[in-house]
Formats: structure tokens, C-alpha cells, sequence
């Protein structure tokens, strides 16, 4: 389905997701990456007040889209046009991929790159990479 | 349990989830439109970054010049720089999920308010994916 280029919304949507790094970072000094966050929230090792800070994050970033719906006056979310099959896939390698890479799009698409880390700058560069390439080939291939 | 935290993790959350929203991430079709250049190819999730980034770079020149975030001990940076295996292949699989359904992390999360079995097939499978990541990672990074 083709979608619309929307570059003030693009750029308003970054700077309030730049905005959020900032307050999780000036508040509690933590690193707003949302793999490592869910780790962290449901892993038996984190200590209940740990745990707590996590989970409302994990809970603001459900409540955030529900007010841009509202704010908007636009259905915001959208389904995946892929098949259940294929998204138990691809859910199965984002969780496996980013627990192993220690990061996403936000922990190391965003913040580390931001820093330059050497590792975030290596991980975003290839997951970007095999994202355009399975995207635009790999994607076809498998009917998606 | 620190109520300052709690609510300055739910501020940041609700940012982060309301900024992926209008940026237009919880739209799957907009994602794979950014991802697959050879259909209808929508850049602005480029824009979504190029303001985050600066925003994020911002918030790490800052905090250089506290000791300290308002309401925790440190500030948490990871500090490891080694590029090893499983942040390569870890980062590839990524991408590969990525591609293939539209959905990081982060995007996935936010969205739970509106769900269906495509998501919550994600989902489970992503969550299985992080349980299962650590053994993943000293697999291969002990392969020859």
C-alpha cells in the first residue's frame, strides 16, 4: 500500500522521541532502549524498583500513541500487511537479533549513534543494511 | 519504589510512544514503504532519525556537565567497544525481522493498544527471541 511522504510529521515525531531519550536520560540516567527495557522488565534478576521505572515506560509508550490518535484526529496505527507465519518469523528474529546485537533502532539506531559508539554505529549500519535488502528482495521472494 | 522515577520513566514513555506514532512508525506500511526502494518509496522515516539524532547527541553533550541525572545515583553508559559476533549477526537478524514485517521493538510495543494476531504473533515470538538470545549469542560467539 503506498504511503504518503510526511515530512513535518516525520521530523515532530523525531524530535519527540529525541525529547524522550532526554528526560530518561537527565531523570533516572538511563538509556531509553526499548529492547534492552523489555529485557530488563521481565527479567527474574531486576529488583522490584528497577522493575518499576521499566514498566511505566513500557506503559507511557502505549498511552503516547493513544494520545497522537486523539491529538491527530488519524488512526495512527496501522497493521503489518505480512502474514501471521511470517510475522512469528520476524518477531522471532527482531527478539533473537536485538538480544544478542544488546540493542535496536533506539538503543543503537538512536542514542549510540548519537554518541558515536563504535558498536551502536556497526549495528545500525547493519541492520539498515539487511532491512533495505530484505525489505526490497527478500520480502517478494517470500510473498510478503 | 520512587514515585519521581516511576512517573519520569511514564513523561519519557509517553514521548517516545506519541513521537514513533506521528512519526508514522506504528504504520507498518510506511516502515516497508522507507525499507523497500523498488515499490512506492517513502523517505520520511529518514527525517524520524535525522531529528532524533541531533536531539540525542544533545541530551549525551549535557550530561557531560552533571555528575549526575535528577533522581539516580550515575548516569548508565555502556562502555564496552568490542564489535564481536553476535553484535554482527545479532544486527543482521534484526534487519532480516525488520524487513520482512514492518515492526521494531519499539513500534511493536506501542501499537499493543490496537492488537491482532499478526501483532501478538510478533510479539510472543519476539519475546521468545530475547529469552532465548543470550544462549544464541555464546553460540556463535564461540564458533571458530
Amino acid at each position: 500500500m503506498p504511503t504518503e511522504f510526511t515530512p513535518i510529521a516525520a521530523l515532530v515525531g523525531g524530535l519527540l522521541i529525541g525529547a524522550a531519550v532526554l528526560v530518561l536520560f537527565h531523570t533516572l540516567g538511563r538509556i531509553a532502549g526499548i529492547s534492552g527495557m523489555i529485557s530488563g522488565a521481565f527479567r527474574k534478576a531486576t529488583p522490584g524498583a528497577e522493575r518499576a521505572w521499566r514498566f511505566a515506560f513500557l506503559g507511557g509508550l502505549l498511552l503516547g500513541p493513544v494520545m497522537a490518535n486523539q491529538l491527530s484526529g488519524q488512526s495512527l496505527i496501522q497493521a503489518s500487511p505480512a502474514s501471521l507465519p511470517v510475522l512469528v518469523f520476524a518477531g522471532l528474529a527482531v527478539g533473537l537479533g536485538t538480544g544478542m546485537a544488546n540493542g535496536c533502532t533506539s538503543g543503537h539506531g538512536v542514542c549510540g549513534v548519537s554518541r558515536l559508539s563504535p558498536r551502536s554505529v556497526v549495528a545500525t549500519g547493519v541492520f539498515m543494511a539487511f532491512g533495505f535488502l530484505t525489505a526490497s528482495i527478500g520480502r517478494h521472494l517470500v510473498g510478503g | 519504589m520512587n514515585l519521581a522515577k516511576v512517573l519520569s520513566a511514564l513523561a519519557a514513555g509517553v514521548l517516545f510512544g506519541a513521537g514513533l506514532a506521528l512519526a508514522g512508525m506504528t504504520n507498518p506500511h510506511k516502515v516497508l514503504n522507507f525499507l523497500d526502494v523498488t515499490r512506492h518509496w517513502d523517505p520520511s522515516l529518514a527525517l524520524v532519525m535525522g531529528a532524533a539524532i541531533p536531539v540525542s547527541a544533545l541530551t549525551f553533550w549535557l550530561a557531560r556537565r552533571r555528575g549526575r541525572p535528577l533522581f539516580g545515583p550515575r548516569f548508565w553508559l555502556p562502555t564496552s567497544r568490542a564489535l564481536e559476533r553476535p553484535l554482527w549477526i545479532g544486527s543482521a537478524l534484526f534487519g532480516i525481522g525488520w524487513g520482512l514485517g514492518g515492526y521494531c521493538p519499539g513500534p511493536a510495543v506501542a501499537s499493543l493498544t490496537q492488537p491482532g494476531p499478526g501483532l501478538l504473533g510478533f510479539l510472543a515470538a519476539m519475546g521468545a527471541g530475547l529469552l532465548l538470545s543470550g544462549r544464541a549469542a555464546k553460540l556463535v560467539a564461540h564458533q571458530a
